[in-house]
């Protein structure tokens, strides 16, 4: 059974065709990277998983994708119960103007719950596993801003984590962070996987094969080669793959 | 060609660059000493006459001795009626705008409307606002219906300063929400309005500003030419300042000796707005710091 599958995805940004009949089925429990030079289209597919790009006028999507066996896409799908389901981690670490435990809550409250004990123990369990608990036991109160970047990112993280997504896609989590503390989110990652099925976009190559299980190359909204991580890095079936993954364009 | 010789470049450079800045300067410079000039010109012409007496007692012997009491707490109902009828609707039209209208025709031309609105002379909107408030409705000269059109008046200041407070607000702030399974309704009130509330007090202090000065909008939908007694509900006439500044300015019973009435009623309606425009800072600095501890 396959955690998330994709059948032949086509998507529009008005008349301009952003990507061309994707299909990859992603196994749960795993990392899957979605690696391709910019504007290739692997943000926009990320966001379909989702439902990001809903938010974006004048789109439209063809073919179907199913978590758990289900059309997100089907008429009558809950948006918001999706986005429980399916938590997301972006470019930027983007905390609310809030205090540390409120960023974790947020997610907590805004799906109805109002237990106070039961968001407390939730919002300790969700930044002990993100690793963050030690460094912000003693100042939840205090603003998330005063953070550092990569102290954020862990955040917000665990902010995903509250609300217990069974995926969660990553948006170049760390192309704004600093080496230890890019470092710090890949160790994250691979911990993460044992629970969750994870999907991330990156430029960084060595990210890539660190962190990943499997691989999507995408090119001009095309998915040109899928696989293995390793099969991917050291043995790419397709010429534009490798000339991609070792740099020679891109 | 022969390369121009370095030490006169870069003198003409320098020279340049100081004549260039000089005349920014001046300019930068020139405008803050028209504001110094008009204020100290109005606080030497009205300092003689602000006393205790000057802003608590009655207007005395045709308006040429004692106080402008009423035209104060005139000024405040006005400025206060207007913003209460103003600053909701335009802060939920700016946000219905901003945060659910897709981009389209339809944005388009409302948002025209709203800067034609801008546009339009403060008398037109004293007309109107005879015609709607103070007869069709039935108001008279009251304070209401003075307050609804300035209320009008400000509207398209709150919505558009509102509109850019939204905007400055990052995306990522909308994305992270809605990513959590927050409808757009919780992320617009528990997230970008948290985040752009400072901003928008901002839009708060510039028609507090424009209203509290302004005469044609009331001059026939509430201000009284002399009545020195208080309102005492909404639908009485009353006094305000700068229609009291220009009724004894223009047609008061002994203009010459007044005139030293209207500079003190112009300097307490601009140390009014001054004091606006420092408790809504006040308010934005303090709203500021706590969108950061929340």
């Amino acid at each position: 059974m396959y955690k998330i599958e994709s059948k032949n995805v086509d998507f529009f940004y008005g008349a301009s065709q952003a990507l061309k009949n994707i299909n990859i089925a992603f196994k749960p429990n795993t990392v899957t990277a979605l690696i391709g030079p910019s504007g290739c289209g692997k943000s926009t597919y990320l966001r379909l998983f989702n439902r990001m790009n809903d938010l974006i006028d004048n789109t439209k999507i063809g073919g179907q994708i199913l978590i758990d066996g289900e059309d997100i896409y089907a008429k009558g799908v809950n948006v918001d119960s999706l986005r429980k389901k399916v938590g997301m981690v972006f470019q930027k670490p983007n905390p609310f103007p809030k205090t540390i435990f409120e960023n974790v809550a947020y997610g907590l409250r805004v799906n109805g719950i109002t237990d106070k004990k039961f968001i407390e123990e939730r919002v300790e369990t969700s930044i002990k596993q993100v690793v963050l608990w030690d460094e912000v036991k003693d100042k939840l109160k205090k603003s998330a801003f005063e953070l550092s970047g990569g102290q954020q990112q862990r955040l917000c993280i665990a902010r995903a984590l509250a609300i217990q997504p069974s995926v969660i896609l990553m948006d170049e989590p760390t192309s704004a962070l600093d080496p230890i503390s890019t470092a710090k989110v890949e160790e994250l990652i691979y911990e993460l996987k044992a629970k969750y099925t994870i999907v991330i976009v990156t430029h960084n190559m060595q990210q890539a094969g660190r962190v990943s299980d499997t691989t999507a190359f995408l090119y001009m909204g095309e998915l040109i080669e899928y696989g293995n991580t390793k099969t991917i890095f050291t043995n790419p079936k397709i010429e534009r793959t490798q000339n991609y993954i070792t740099g020679r364009f891109g | 060609m022969e390369a121009p010789d370095e030490n006169k470049l870069a003198k003409r450079k320098k020279r340049n660059q100081f004549i260039a800045f000089g005349i920014l300067k001046l300019l930068s410079y020139s405008i803050v000493a028209i504001l110094v000039i008009i204020l100290s010109f109005i606080i030497y012409k009205g300092i003689g006459v602000i006393s205790w007496d000057f802003i608590t007692q009655m207007p005395e012997e045709g308006m040429t001795k004692g106080g402008i009491y009423p035209a104060i707490i005139g000024t405040l109902c006005l400025v206060g009626g207007s913003m209460i009828f103003a600053f909701p609707i335009g802060v939920l039209a700016a946000i219905y705008m901003n945060e659910y209208v897709k981009d389209g025709i339809i944005k388009k031309i409302i948002k025209q409307m709203t800067n034609n609105l801008a546009g339009i002379p403060s008398i037109v909107f004293g007309l109107f606002g005879m015609s709607l408030f103070v007869n069709k409705l039935g108001f008279g000269d009251s304070i209401l219906a003075g307050s609804l059109t300035l209320g009008l008046l400000a509207l398209p200041v709150v919505i558009r300063t509102t509109e850019e407070a939204l905007k400055a607000v990052d995306n990522t702030f909308r994305h992270a929400s809605i990513g959590l399974g927050a409808s757009k309704w919780e992320t617009t009130s528990r997230v970008v309005l948290p985040i752009a509330f400072p901003n928008i007090i901002t839009g708060l202090i510039l028609s507090i500003g424009r209203v509290s000065g302004e005469t044609a909008p009331i001059l026939f939908t509430v201000a009284a030419y002399f009545l020195p007694k208080l309102p005492t509900s909404i639908f009485d006439q009353a006094m305000a300042l700068p229609y009291h500044l220009y009724v004894i300015s223009t047609s008061g019973t002994n203009i010459e000796e007044s005139r030293p009435i209207a500079y003190g009623t112009a300097l307490v309606l601009i140390i009014i707005v001054l004091i606006a425009n420092l408790l809504a800072n006040g308010l934005r600095k303090y709203f500021g710091n706590k969108v950061k501890m929340n």
